[in-house]
């Protein structure tokens, strides 16, 4: 069924055009002098503020020490199933062999990526992070699946003020507590 | 023989309760839940853990004459001791006063969490025991929620291989003794013991000693926490993305009820599903891997017909115009379903063609793999498919192929070239293998047919007891594989030329319970299973010894 829509009643003064013509105008000639607020995008690149939401990362500790353990809770909270870890065990060699588990594969589908941080937020070793990546471009399907190595490039360092496992070796092994 | 019953009284409410449980099961019986780490109903009671502490009174009695004493209103008075006890280890009496809800029990857990977690590593991001751990949901629902303590944790022994197959880490140990008690009572062996005292208390293993037994991953399940993990489910994959599937394990006929843990069409465990009548909360080690056997490499990808791979629905074609021109004669194996010999009767009806049934033997361990390693044997005769035991071998069949009476052999899964099938008697006929597998017999069979194994379809199977129990499809079958009931009805339909609709799995369970009656309750058995009337069948020979509720020199086939 057509529905009608009542139109506003134009007042004397807005039936006259010219003046309606004439203020527009004012508008445009008092932004002519005000500073410019366009940015050249990609040329100028704007300021991201903190807590901006953009392509999710994994980041090392300032040891350099992979931070994630593989629980997969990212992976079960995504709610666009973006994220798909496969689990592994750390090489018994490794200096963090006492940590046990760390991702085999890690890939986020950056075509599925909702940006929502739920990640982020269940993540137990504050390992995967939004950080202010936006703009994120491929030529196929594959080249927005992300991998572990891709994730750690992006993410870079985000020093731990807990170093959790860092105590646990040294329980282990210097505080004797057996 | 009726069961006495108790009157008591949990919360305030009186409730009828069986006599001789303790407390934990009176009040789990009547949906008030008590937490618990180191009870568990197959094992004796340790009563270590103490979180299962609840207040329990008696009425009182007077001293002198022994009378029961009154409130003013009439009411039996209450004594209440001073301190709570535990629910595991005691059992309920009549008039027994419970309270499992005040703030005393409730600071008891609480107390109890606290302690426990005192020393736990909390590693559950790395703990393979995450999301199905007891300590996680207590703490989680009975714990303070933070730790007040500052000290450093102890430090245990971590990554311990035991037996090949377990994962110890002392550190996660609460020290329930579940395994402990496990290994003793069901291995008979002692396997793990505690050493040191204390807050230093270890859980360990015999050092030299003989670990190995086919249950020892039941003290896997056991563990309330993560202390003892499966190696091959190590970092696999979190509890909480895998589907849980009723199933029954396939090993041998002892039918253990399993479950089947998947996760996008992989399996990733298997675990055993209580049924106390079968295997209460046990299965073998050697059961749980049974998957294993249709590993992508061993299985028949493809239809092929003429050693030439094709469309699966050709071959079936192919298959009914060669049963067509008759002397057909059928060769299976009891790892068929109850429907599925079921149709394979009516077919073996309707070709005029004998049923060749090969036994699989193997050593009885007096628990849960029972010499016959066929889950289905029982189904066999139940169908009538086989009227006698069958013989490991198939010198009917080679006397009949030599004859010139068998034109055509219906191969259900079975290399007839190891079961004294010469290669030469075998040029004499059309081979038609269909199985899960490949094998010689597959490559050298005039059409072979990819199909399903129990974790690809849903059937029911009839174990060493007459318990007629079902299992259900936990991931799809390969691509191109064809369920075998509708393989066989497929057969049935075109073989016998009336061109009936492919009835469904229920359509087939119903007409099962009508035909066959002792096979009534196939039509909807619950998820325990239920005992048949085995009666008719006690004169043949079984193979399987006496075990866990199997009584072979009784017959168990008839219903109480």
């Amino acid at each position: 069924m057509a529905i009608v829509v009542e139109r506003k009643r134009l007042s004397l003064l807005e039936r006259c055009y010219l003046p309606q013509i004439v203020s527009g105008l004012l508008i445009t000639f008092k932004n002519i002098f005000k500073p410019r607020v366009t940015l050249e995008y990609p040329d100028q690149r704007p300021v991201i503020p903190a807590g901006y939401r953009g392509a999710p990362t994994l980041v090392k500790d300032s040891q350099g020490r992979e931070k994630c353990v593989s629980c997969q809770l990212c992976e079960f909270v995504c709610p666009s199933k973006a994220i798909r870890v496969t689990p592994g065990e750390i090489d018994p060699g490794s200096p963090y062999s006492h940590i046990e588990k760390a991702p085999k594969k890690f890939e986020i589908d950056m075509l599925r990526c909702i940006f929502c941080g739920l990640c982020q937020e269940a993540c137990p070793e504050k390992a995967i992070v939004l950080q202010d990546e936006f703009s994120i471009n491929g030529l196929s399907r594959e080249d927005f699946v992300r991998s572990k190595q891709a994730l750690y490039a992006a993410g870079g360092v985000l020093p731990d003020r807990i170093m959790k496992w860092k105590k646990v070796k040294d329980n282990a092994e210097l505080g004797g507590n057996r | 023989m009726d069961k006495q019953t108790v009157k008591i009284n949990v919360n305030g409410t009186d409730y009828e309760v069986l006599a001789g449980q303790n407390v934990l099961e009176a009040c789990r019986s009547i949906g008030i839940e008590i937490p618990y780490f180191c009870y568990h109903p197959n094992l004796k009671v340790a009563g270590s853990c103490r979180m299962c502490l609840v207040r329990i009174g008696m009425p009182a009695r007077d001293r002198q004459t022994g009378q029961l004493v009154k409130n003013a209103d009439g009411t039996p008075k209450i004594a209440w001791p001073p301190k709570p006890s535990i629910a595991c280890g005691t059992k309920v009496a009549d008039g027994m006063h419970i309270v499992t809800d005040d703030e005393s029990v409730e600071s008891c857990r609480k107390g109890v969490i606290e302690f426990l977690l005192l020393n736990h590593p909390l590693d559950c991001p790395i703990c393979d025991k995450a999301g199905e751990c007891k300590l996680q949901e207590y703490a989680y629902r009975y714990g303070a929620g933070h730790s007040r303590y500052v000290e450093n944790k102890n430090v245990k022994p971590k990554k311990v291989e035991v037996a090949g197959k377990i994962m110890l880490d002392a550190e996660r140990c609460i020290q329930c003794s579940r395994c402990i008690r496990f290994s003793n009572e069901f291995i008979g062996r002692s396997i793990f013991g505690f050493v040191k005292r204390g807050s230093k208390t270890e859980i360990s293993v015999y050092e030299g000693a003989d670990n190995t037994s086919n249950y020892l991953l039941n003290a896997v399940d056991g563990c309330p926490v993560g202390a003892l993990t499966e190696k091959a489910f190590r970092f696999q994959m979190r509890t909480w993305f895998l589907k849980v599937t009723d199933s029954i394990c396939g090993e041998s006929s002892a039918g253990a009820n399993t479950r089947v843990w998947s996760r996008e069409n992989k399996i990733y465990r298997v675990t055993p599903r209580t049924n106390p009548e079968v295997n209460e909360m046990w299965m073998s080690d050697s059961g749980r891997y049974v998957q294993s056997r249709y590993d992508e490499a061993n299985r028949l990808a493809c239809a092929s017909v003429d050693a030439s791979p094709c469309d699966t629905s050709y071959a079936i074609n192919r298959c009914v115009e060669i049963m067509k021109l008759g002397g057909v004669a059928i060769v299976g194996n009891a790892w068929q379903s109850l429907e599925e010999m079921y149709v394979m009767k009516l077919l073996a009806d309707v070709c005029g063609a004998r049923v060749h049934f090969v036994s699989h033997l193997g050593e009885d361990d007096g628990k849960l793999v029972s010499a016959d390693r066929t889950p289905n044997m029982r189904g066999a005769f139940a169908t009538g498919l086989i009227g006698e035991y069958p013989k490991a071998d198939l010198s009917d069949l080679a006397a009949d192929m030599e004859s010139g009476k068998v034109k055509v052999v219906l191969c259900f899964g079975e290399n007839i070239l190891e079961l004294g099938i010469s290669p030469k008697l075998l040029k004499k006929v059309n081979v038609l293998y269909c199985g899960i597998l490949k094998n010689a017999l597959s490559d050298e069979a005039k059409i072979s047919v990819p199909l399903r194994s129990e974790f690809e379809k849903d059937g029911i199977w009839i174990n060493r007891q007459f318990r007629a129990q079902k299992f259900a499809r936990a991931v799809d079958g390969p691509e191109k594989s064809v369920d075998d009931l509708e393989f066989l009805l497929t057969l049935l339909r075109e073989v016998a030329g009336d061109g009936f609709k492919l009835p469904g799995l229920s359509d087939i369970r119903r007409e099962i319970g009508e035909k066959i009656p002792i096979l009534k309750a196939c039509c909807d058995l619950p998820p325990e299973g239920e005992l048949i009337d085995g009666s008719a069948w006690s004169g043949i020979d079984f193979p399987e010894a006496d075990a866990m509720h199997f009584n072979a020199g009784k017959l168990k086939g008839t219903k109480e």
